[in-house]
């Protein structure tokens, strides 16, 4: 290692979505494994979930199981003085989370530990003024532009990279609270906190970025959804990932000793493949990353290399997500079993939709599956043989609720009047539920200004959450 | 196609991860071997993939290779029903295509056909398999 080069910083990521194993993280730090614990929570429609939340209770709209997960973190906060940990979990509302955050630490007679809160990222408030302003909102995918749905906004968050999470870490937070950065943000902070990259290294950045991407969905680096799952050993006990990024931008991914699962090329490669679009082109805020020339080898067991990665600037204008309302959804399944259980099964489903058809509702959108007799990836995988039983499952979609009320009454009534066979009617009549759009489209990096507060956990804990005017204080840093 | 084409599945040459991107699925698609990867180059083209889920009623596909990685990306453009937020379908977000996808047959000169020790694939031609189908018999 040159003089002044910093040893390779250890990043585990023990949460790769809402709702994954709570045992993980605390498995991570207590490992003794990592200088750092990244927890990454917000899939594309999570904050659009959180902002009905907070619409209700201006505390909420943050991640609420995370102030429990990091109650478990505690003895390892206590016995390891260098864990710092990173989390998107800030959500919609990161200052309410710092307070929950900051209360936990404060009765665990932590109130002296530094807690960052990353801003910037939600710019719903904004957006109306930037579109009459003639800047285009406009769908990646589609082209439309954004007035198609104004009204009906939720939620609307830009994806910020690496450079508040570093600004914070050089500042001394030991908690780092974010609302959307990007994924491998999460990773490339630190790496960059620890090993003192410029913002203009585009090929370290590439590398640490890499990492991130690598590990940013938890145990799909360690064997999770791995062909080969039955020979892994242990997955009840799989282990999640740890990346070792070097000051040359290469990285080690691996997982705690004894823990389950596996970490080989193939798992490795699998992930570094998930949800990307041009591999010469993963674009993120700090850089746009080309996977093409990434090398991938086996160190030493469950120890993988990645090595490699080149970078170029970043584009000028960052990922913005907004999600929109869009009418109400209902899903309602039940078993069907016997001779021609599909026939049977799709001629209950369409007897639901023409039942509630004469009742005088009907539907733009409405789906009828037969799960067992194909339809779950349709018209691509056929069951050899006609299927002895299926799941039938409808779904509708409908702009008032009280269509989709009235398609929630209609699958009951089966019991006595559909094909014999159909069962499962204990489990209860389908909710009406939001439906969602998710609008992807790109803002000028201009706009955007990410803010960084950073207070002891006592002071959190004592701070009011108020929704009060926002100044710039790192202005062009995304 | 005569008795010098044989037919092979996609899963035995090869393993794939799928997810989501709005409205887009992109599958993941890692050669077991560089021999496999050859065959792959030559034969799981994009439109081979296409056909294979034409049934999704998808929109255009776009291969990537990755050579260094002994892979491919495929990234499929309006797979998803309406996406995550939106379909109604049970796997809104596509993590089901690339299990789908290694029960692609393709259909391969005999010479280059590996010796897998179980095969799925339909005996060409007798029993022919759907893309095979497509392309026509001799």
């Amino acid at each position: 290692m040159p003089a002044g080069t910093k040893p390779p910083i250890k990043i585990g990521n023990g949460a790769g979505f809402w709702g994954d194993n709570l045992d993980a993280p605390v498995r991570l730090a207590e490992s003794g494994a990592v200088d750092v614990l990244t927890l990454e929570y917000l899939a594309e429609l999570t904050l659009a979930i959180l902002a009905h939340k907070r619409s209700r209770n201006p505390a909420a709209g943050f991640i609420d199981d995370f102030p429990g997960t990091l109650e478990r973190l505690v003895p390892s906060l206590r016995a390891q003085e260098g864990l710092r940990i990173i989390t998107n979990a800030g959500g919609l509302n990161p200052e309410a989370c710092a307070v929950a955050c900051g209360k936990v630490l404060e009765a665990a007679g932590m109130g002296e530990l530094p807690i960052a809160v990353v801003r910037g990222d939600d710019v719903l408030d904004q957006l109306l003024e930037w579109q009459e302003s003639g800047i285009a909102l406009d769908h990646i995918e589609t082209g439309e532009p954004l007035s198609a749905v104004a009204d009906r906004m939720q939620s609307a968050n830009v994806y910020l990279g690496a450079r508040p999470i570093t600004d914070s870490l050089d500042a001394g937070a030991q908690l780092v609270l974010t609302g959307r950065v990007a994924d491998a943000s999460l990773c490339l902070g630190p790496a960059a906190h620890q090993h003192r990259w410029s913002w203009t290294d585009y090929d370290l950045l590439a590398g640490a970025s890499v990492a991130g991407h690598a590990i940013e969905c938890g145990a799909q680096a360690t064997g999770g959804l791995w062909h080969a799952w039955a020979d892994l050993p242990d997955l009840a006990g799989i282990g999640y990932p740890i990346a070792e990024v070097a000051s040359d931008g290469s990285s080690i991914i691996t997982k705690p000793e004894g823990s389950g699962g596996a970490v080989t090329v193939g798992t490795v490669t699998e992930q570094l493949l998930y949800e990307i679009d041009d591999p010469a082109r993963y674009r993120t805020p700090d850089v746009d990353v080309d996977f093409t020339t990434l090398s991938v080898a086996e160190q030493g067991p469950d120890r993988v290399e990645i090595q490699g990665a080149t970078g170029r600037a970043p584009s000028d204008r960052l990922k913005l997500a907004i999600v929109y309302r869009d009418g109400w959804t209902a899903t309602g399944s039940l078993g069907v079993v016997g001779r021609d259980a599909e026939k049977k099964a799709r001629a209950a489903g369409a007897l639901v939709l023409q039942r509630v058809a004469r009742a005088g509702f009907t539907f733009a959108e409405s789906l009828v599956e037969c799960l067992g007799a194909g339809d779950i990836v349709p018209q691509v995988i056929r069951p050899r043989e006609s299927p002895s039983e299926v799941i039938l499952r409808v779904s509708v979609r409908h702009e008032d609720r009280a269509a989709v009320e009235r398609f929630c009454r209609e699958l009951a009534p089966l019991a006595t009047s559909g094909p014999p066979g159909i069962v499962g009617y204990a489990s209860g009549r389908p909710v009406p539920r939001p439906a969602l759009g998710y609008w992807p489209a790109l803002l000028p990096r201009s706009l955007v200004c990410p803010m960084v507060e950073i207070n002891a956990a006592s002071a959190w804990a004592a701070a009011r959450v108020t929704q009060g005017p926002e100044t710039c204080s790192l202005g062009g840093t995304v | 196609m005569g008795a010098d084409k044989q037919s092979v599945r996609l899963g035995e040459l090869a393993h794939a991860r799928s997810g989501d991107k709005g409205n887009t699925a992109n599958i993941g698609v890692v050669a077991n071997d560089d021999a496999s990867y050859a065959l792959l180059r030559a034969h799981l083209t994009d439109a081979a993939v296409a056909d294979f889920l034409r049934g999704l009623g998808i929109g255009k596909v776009r291969r990537y290779e990755l050579p260094r990685l002994r892979a491919f990306n495929f990234v499929i453009e309006k797979a998803l029903g309406g996406g995550a937020s939106r379909s109604l379908r049970l796997d809104t977000q596509g993590k089901a295509l690339g299990v789908a996808l290694l029960e692609l047959c393709l259909s391969v000169p005999e010479g280059d056909r590996p010796v897998v020790p179980e095969d799925d694939c339909p005996t060409l031609p007798e029993d022919d398999c759907p893309t095979s189908a497509a392309e026509g018999r001799a």
